[in-house]
């Protein structure tokens, strides 16, 4: 009995020691990259960096509003057009559909989340950039909002469905048409998460670079309109690492630690305005 | 009053007599169905149900758990086409007319319901009450609105707890208030027929005497369903009661007949506790 119960002891601390180091190993790496990121961002940062355009090679300074400004409107672009229709898919999927229907859709729009984003950005490439003649901010728009469906059509399916089918009933039993009750009530109810869920999506793909090489390209001016090349945060930050410059590097770092900061801040927000939101029946 | 129970519907009322299978509704009669069969998928969960409901009066569906009371009375607004694999055959009346052929929404704006959670939206107290109204068009202004919400909490006995707090969350009252709020939320678009679904089993005592005060008060203008596990409940506030046992309407009388004389050994048997 007794060596026994010592090997038990022996292999019960392993598994916790190697459990738990690979623990802190996986939420140290995190730390590490932020450190990092914020150590040698931080020291990049000014506010130069915010608001003037990128300095010609071998001048000093210069910053990335133009790349700032674009990543801004890539992302508007993007979620106009994912957005609606991922959303409008989640509720036909929660609200209309036959459960083999809801299936199918399903598994194909996880098969759709898991294309890589390099191939999305390709085939947009092919579709949109190839027939207007040149890159554009529009391209990359399309692509980032591609990429945004299968996130918003399966958040909003989560959150119609976690609202109570009592409430569905109630609103019926009044008279409601289902359209009605589902604009009035069901939706309403689901509003905040599902708002959270958009922003979950926005900053998964805000540091999206494959797609955009292909079709928003970069700039290292202001973009003079929709349909013309854009720089953006990602790409330059591309752009800029594989420069043979150590001023475009320390650029590049500042580049990456306000688009972490971005992606952060829009995540936080998300999570608290989920963690208020839930729906608690009383009685 | 009748003092032999009879299986059939046959309750005594001013208008006279209403012997089952008469096809011709008489003008006391406000709800009946007839033959009513019901299946989830392969299973029938409703055995031929034929019921008549008198106007302005209360009738209480008693009987042991998954009896089909539920799905008996849900299916008289329709509820249960909300339920996936479902058939229904028969017939439900409501004034002479097939409910299965007019309109759903325009039968459940007749027919309201009270569900036995209380499920308010997550919308203010005002909101909740006037949902009925706006989703239905009401034609009227502020005012006209103010004046229905103000009347149905009157009437649900709820007035006097809420008005200063009409623009709160409704999440904020109790599970009385609330159900209560549900019920004058069912009231505000004046349904002729209330159905209410075991409306008092998630309620304390004090909270479901209320509630019972208010069906007492509220049958004056509308015909009241209510289906309960509480047989007191049943004994203290209905005209009528039927006794359902595994999907069949098993007798149907005078609630006084029901619980002191009934024909059938098994609605005895339930009454009296020996099952159930």
């Amino acid at each position: 009995m007794k060596p026994s119960s010592t090997i038990k002891n022996l292999v019960n601390y392993t598994m916790f020691a190697v459990t738990g180091l690979c623990t802190v190993i996986a939420v140290g790496i995190l730390f590490f990259i932020l450190g990092y990121l914020v150590y040698n961002g931080g020291k990049s940062l000014s506010l130069s960096f915010f608001t003037n355009l990128p300095a010609p090679v071998g001048e000093m300074g210069g910053g990335m509003a133009n790349a700032i400004v674009g990543s801004g409107k890539v992302l508007l672009l993007a979620t106009l057009i994912g957005i609606p229709i991922g959303f409008l898919g989640g509720v036909y999927l929660s609200e209309y559909s036959s459960e083999r229907i809801a299936f199918t859709i399903r598994y194909i729009t996880d098969l759709l989340n898991g294309v890589p984003s390099i191939v999305i950005g390709i085939v947009i490439y092919t579709v949109v950039v190839h027939p207007m003649g040149h890159f554009s901010t529009f391209a990359g728009g399309v692509a980032l909002g591609i990429m945004m469906i299968p996130i918003s059509v399966r958040s909003t399916e989560e959150f119609l469905h976690a609202v109570p089918q009592s409430l569905r009933e109630a609103a019926l039993a009044l008279g409601a048409p289902k359209w009605k009750s589902i604009v009035t009530v069901v939706i309403p109810a689901a509003m905040r998460g599902i708002i959270s869920g958009t922003m979950l999506d926005l900053a998964r793909v805000a540091g999206e670079t494959a797609p955009l090489l292909f079709t928003a390209l970069g700039n290292q001016f202001w973009s003079p309109g929709w349909n013309q090349p854009s720089a953006t945060l990602p790409v330059m930050i591309f752009t800029y690492a594989v420069a043979p410059y150590e001023d475009w590097h320390r650029q590049a770092w500042a580049a990456g630690f306000v688009l972490l900061t971005l992606v952060l801040l829009i995540n936080v927000t998300a999570r608290l305005a989920l963690s208020r939101g839930t729906y608690v029946p009383r009685g | 009053m009748s003092l032999e129970g009879r299986t059939s519907s046959s309750p005594q009322n001013p208008a006279g007599g209403v012997e089952e299978g008469m096809s011709k509704a008489p003008a006391s009669m406000k709800l009946s169905t007839q033959d009513l069969n019901f299946y989830y998928g392969g299973f029938q969960a409703l055995q031929s149900v034929s019921l008549d409901f008198q106007e302005n009066l209360i009738t209480a569906l008693i009987g042991p758990s998954g009896c089909g009371k539920s799905t008996f009375i849900r299916t008289l607004n329709r509820m249960h086409e909300t339920v996936k694999g479902t058939r229904l055959t028969g017939q439900i009346l409501l004034d002479g007319k097939d409910i299965l052929k007019e309109d759903v929404n325009a039968v459940r704006l007749k027919v309201g319901m009270v569900f036995q959670r209380s499920n308010p939206f997550p919308k203010t107290i005002f909101e909740n009450v006037a949902y009925g109204l706006r989703v239905n068009g009401f034609q009227g202004g502020k005012t006209a609105i103010h004046e229905v919400v103000e009347k149905s909490l009157v009437k649900a006995a709820l007035w006097d707890e809420v008005k200063d707090k009409l623009h709160q969350s409704a999440f904020g009252l109790s599970g009385g208030q609330q159900q209560r709020l549900c019920i004058a939320r069912a009231l505000a678009v004046e349904p002729e027929v209330l159905l209410l679904d075991e409306p008092c089993s998630a309620l304390d005592p004090i909270a479901t005497a209320k509630i019972e005060d208010l069906l007492f008060a509220l049958k004056t203008e509308t015909t009241i369903v209510i289906v309960t596990h509480n047989m007191q409940q049943a004994a203290r506030v209905s005209d009528f009661t039927g006794f359902f046992l595994l999907g069949r309407m098993i007798e149907f009388s005078e609630t006084n007949t029901i619980f002191q004389n009934p024909t059938k050994k098994e609605t005895e048997d339930y009454v009296t506790g020996r099952f159930g």
